[in-house]
């Protein structure tokens, strides 16, 4: 998966806007073959970023190198990227057959091979025979598989991804993160996906860069991010996540690394304020002296629990963080 | 059961002293009930009551003068205390054909209509581009001034034009004549596009430019037949606002340019009353065909979209 060269190289990126919001310092090497997500809640620039990587703003500072040429102020057309947005892809005039040979008839591409290409595409996106349907005909998930069929189709050195499935019902939004995985793999296209979906981050990604306020907060792995969160911004972000204050400090534990004891062992104590089951854990609230705290436990372990009990706890993992950090 | 028994003797009896003319009777007679005000007033409930008096008046409204018009066309002799013309016929239909004048004017008015359509949309599709995807400063004021024009008094607006107009030669020409139909066009041509464009996506104009289309092959390969059904009614209104104009084209064409609209003023001050219903029934006809030719675009919801931008 690893190249030498990265395919994408974005070097001291800036974009500011009038009222001052927009990102900066935006150092990030895309490599080949990896799904890469932009990761932050809205508004915190992951969308910029994207956008002046498919040429569709222009940058303040810095610059945008994709397949070691560079792009930086060359528009959308010129690029070889592509985009596919989080709705309103399609032209509703057209048959999906006309949306997908749109840039390769630009491209001067001989009619069999558009013919065949289309066909071939269709295949992989688990749609075949849709070729004289009408975008109004085809589902969310449908129209959003067709769009990421007209990128592919022009062999783009990136795929760029704005929430593409964001718009859709829960249950497809999780087959189409599949199927997405599915289809990256087979082509080992390189991909830049945003969401503020942090569970779609996990999921999807080879690795995630989280986003705080137009800067980059960490770049990583799934794993690494949520083990080992940067900041309390990426450990609250990420995840659920507990925080204790000692001293200066902040302590931060996951639920799952809360174990419960009804024999008094444990280092801490509490009183359990609720149980909540859902599904094979339940999430067990305990109130502390000065915070209340979740813990995640598997749910036969519930059978001893019950609401106002005074128990015990322990931390299996801990991450320590300076106040303010 | 007493009750029943006694259903049963009073429905025989009516069966008996039911022959088919007394039932024949009743049904008129309930019928003319129906018709009674108070019983329409009570059966149908109140609002119904009110929405069909307005119907009523607006199909008086709109219907009349053309019901009115549609029998002076075909009446040879009409004389003040008739009603009704005393002699129906195609008396005036041959006179107003015969004028080779007025028939040579329906083509100078097709002639400025298409010219005057052309123009227009040269003109104001970039502009309605511009108001629909551009923020700039005075955007509303903008918009908004198209709506002056079309609130002063117009007689005034030609005069000042004429002036100009002198000046450079336009008065009694062509160019003359379509720049002042243009500026009635204004305000649809602008407005019903503007409103077009705003309703495609700028995501699908973007996915255009990023297959690889250039911003004039986008705008004319995704833009335009999107935003094509606004285009279109707004063209026509222009079409139809150029066949009707009389009094721009009466200051600034007159007496070279001829049109329909013009023409009409004439054939009313000159001819009596049943020669302007022939020549108003032939004007009927241009806008009736082109109507029809647009009615799939003219439905209400479409128009709507396109001014409020939904």
């Amino acid at each position: 998966m690893k190249t030498a060269t990265p395919k994408v190289e974005i070097k001291q990126l800036a974009k500011v806007y009038p009222n001052g919001d927009g990102v900066r310092d935006i150092n990030l090497d895309i490599r080949e073959g990896e799904i890469i997500t932009l990761l932050g809640p809205s508004g915190c620039g992951k969308t910029t970023i994207l956008r002046a990587l498919g040429g569709f703003i222009d940058v303040t500072r810095g610059s945008i190198s994709i397949n070691g040429e560079e792009v930086t102020h060359l528009p959308p057309e010129q690029r070889p990227t592509g985009m596919v947005f989080q709705s309103y892809n399609l032209w509703p005039h057209m048959t999906v057959e006309e949306n997908l040979a749109f840039g390769l008839k630009l491209r001067k591409t001989p009619k069999k091979d558009i013919k065949r290409r289309i066909e071939e595409m269709l295949e992989i996106m688990r749609l075949p025979g849709t070729e004289k349907k009408y975008p109004n005909q085809l589902s969310g998930g449908q129209q959003q598989r067709i769009a990421i069929a007209r990128s592919l189709l022009l062999e783009p050195a990136v795929l760029l991804m704005d929430e593409p499935f964001s718009a859709l019902d829960a249950k497809i939004r999780m087959q189409m993160r599949e199927e997405l995985k599915r289809i990256q793999a087979e082509l080992n296209i390189t991909v830049v996906f945003v969401t503020h979906d942090q569970e779609e981050a996990m999921s999807l990604s080879h690795r995630i860069v989280v986003m705080d306020k137009g800067k980059m907060a960490q770049v990583g792995t799934p794993a690494e991010i949520y083990d080992k969160p940067a900041s309390t911004y990426v450990a609250s972000f990420i995840g659920e996540m507990n925080f204790l204050e000692r001293g200066g400090e902040q302590l931060a534990f996951r639920p799952e690394d809360v174990s419960i004891h009804t024999d008094g062992n444990g280092m801490r104590s509490g009183v359990i304020r609720s149980i909540m089951l859902l599904g094979h854990y339940a999430s067990v609230t305990i109130q502390t002296e000065n915070t209340t705290i979740k813990a995640f436990v598997p749910r036969h372990e519930t059978v001893e629990l019950e609401e106002g009990q005074t128990i015990s706890f322990d931390l299996n993992k801990l991450l320590t963080y300076k106040k303010g950090a | 059961m007493i009750e029943s028994k006694n259903n049963a003797a009073n429905q025989r009896a009516l069966e008996k002293r039911t022959p088919v003319w007394t039932a024949m009777g009743e049904v008129v007679t309930s019928f003319f009930k129906g018709l009674n005000v108070r019983r329409f007033y009570h059966g149908v409930g109140k609002k119904k009551f009110f929405e069909f008096l307005l119907f009523a008046v607006f199909l008086l409204f709109f219907y009349g003068p053309l019901m009115n018009t549609f029998m002076l066309a075909f009446a040879n002799i009409y004389q003040f205390p008739d009603v009704v013309p005393r002699e129906f016929g195609f008396q005036w239909w041959d006179f107003v054909l015969s004028q080779n004048t007025l028939v040579e004017s329906i083509a100078t008015s097709f002639l400025l209509a298409a010219g005057t359509t052309v123009v227009s949309l040269i003109v104001c599709l970039p502009a309605a581009y511009a108001l629909a995807r551009f923020d700039f400063k005075g955007k509303k004021l903008f918009m908004f001034s198209f709506l002056l024009s079309n609130a002063f008094p117009k007689i005034g607006l030609y005069t000042a034009m004429g002036i100009i107009f002198y000046r450079f030669n336009l008065m009694g020409t062509i160019p003359g004549v379509v720049i002042v139909h243009l500026i009635n066009s204004l305000l649809f041509m602008i407005w019903l596009p503007a409103g077009a464009f705003r309703n495609v996506h700028s995501q699908q104009e973007e996915a255009a430019r990023d297959a690889g289309a250039s911003p004039f092959q986008t705008f004319v390969k995704i833009t335009l037949p999107l935003a094509a059904p606004g285009i279109a009614v707004a063209s026509m209104y222009t079409f139809l606002g150029s066949l009707e104009e009389a009094q721009g084209t009466l200051l600034v064409g007159f007496p070279e340019i001829n049109t329909m609209a013009t023409s009409m003023y004439g054939v009313i001050l000159d001819y009596p009353a049943t020669a302007g219903a022939v020549f108003a029934l032939i004007l009927i006809i241009p806008s009736l065909v082109v109507v029809l030719l647009f009615r799939k675009y003219l439905v209400p919801s479409s128009i709507g979209k396109s001014l409020t931008g939904k």
